[in-house]
């Protein structure tokens, strides 16, 4: 049942993102056929065969790397939501980010640290949603990670107070609510 | 001019300006730490405005042109290079600085290390 569903949400994937690649290849001024009934939905017919074959072979061969842990939050479409909002706000605090960066690079003015910081996430997903949205925010890179105990080692270019708090804190009340 | 080639240009300008401090931050900067902030974070956030740019120009392009599904097309390759660019880009840092740490080059100007206490109370 687990190996089904597995292969199911694999495949799924799988077809999903090849059919957004090979969008609008079904309309008419690509269509070899133009007058035939299927060329004027927007894939192709031909592309529906390739696609489902593709996926099928690609799901057969990667299904038990994709779902690793045999735990399938993920497949509601609700996380999924919350992370293309999540988007939002990561890019308002990006946009920040970099206002700072780069007045630092004019003025350097730099006061360079690498703290520990303790975000209390447990799954893998989580953990790396989060190192990315620390890496690509306010002045800190992530260096090192410890999965067992959650902790993470931020460089920090302009040291502030209480490193949990002001790196991670607006990013882990957003990726508890998708990935925990 | 008009407004969605204003639109068009703007996003590009800002995509050229974050890019070339990217750049000049990588030369400015002390360390391979402080480096790859202006190589992450500066960069990244220019090539996203860049792919923005391409996706508002083929959307121009699909509403005014009449077979311009092509372009739409274009627009979700362009998408799907942006979602890799987010996951990869930070990854690549991160693995990087990681790299660097474990060779045992330390931040220079450091007022704080708790990695390094860590890996010295561990040996």
């Amino acid at each position: 049942m687990k190996r089904a569903k597995a292969f199911l949400s694999t495949f799924l994937l799988a077809l999903f993102v090849y059919l957004s690649l090979t969008l609008a290849a079904g309309m008419p001024e690509y269509s070899m056929a133009p007058e035939e009934p299927w060329s004027q939905i927007i894939w192709s017919f031909e592309e529906f065969v390739l696609g489902i074959s593709v996926s099928l072979i690609v799901a057969s061969l990667v299904d038990h790397i994709l779902c690793r842990t045999e735990d399938f939050r993920m497949m509601n479409p609700v996380r999924w939501g919350i992370i293309l909002v999540y988007s939002i706000p990561l890019f308002i605090e990006m946009a920040k980010a970099n206002l700072d960066v780069a007045y630092r690079i004019i003025t350097g003015k730099i006061e360079p640290a690498i703290v520990k910081i303790e975000p209390d996430l447990e799954s893998d997903l989580g953990l790396t949603f989060l190192a990315n949205s620390i890496t690509l925010t306010p002045g800190t890179l992530t260096v090192d990670i410890d999965d067992k105990k959650s902790e993470m080692y931020i460089h920090w270019i302009k040291i502030g107070e209480d490193p949990t708090e002001n790196i991670a804190g607006r990013f882990v009340k957003w990726i508890r609510r998708f990935a925990e | 001019m008009t407004w969605p080639m204003m639109v068009i240009l703007i996003l590009l300008i800002i995509s050229v300006i974050f890019n070339a401090l990217g750049t000049i931050g990588l030369h400015r900067f002390p360390d391979v730490y402080t480096r790859l902030h202006a190589a992450t974070k500066c960069t990244t956030f220019g090539t996203i405005f860049m792919t923005f740019t391409v996706m508002a120009y083929s959307i121009r392009r699909y509403v005014i042109m009449t077979d311009g599904t092509k372009f739409l097309n274009m627009a979700i390759h362009t998408f799907v290079a942006l979602i890799a660019l987010l996951i990869t880009n930070p990854t690549g840092a991160h693995a990087i600085a990681r790299a660097a740490h474990k060779m045992g080059i330390k931040p220079e100007k450091a007022v704080k290390d708790d990695l390094e206490d860590k890996e010295s109370e561990v040996s």
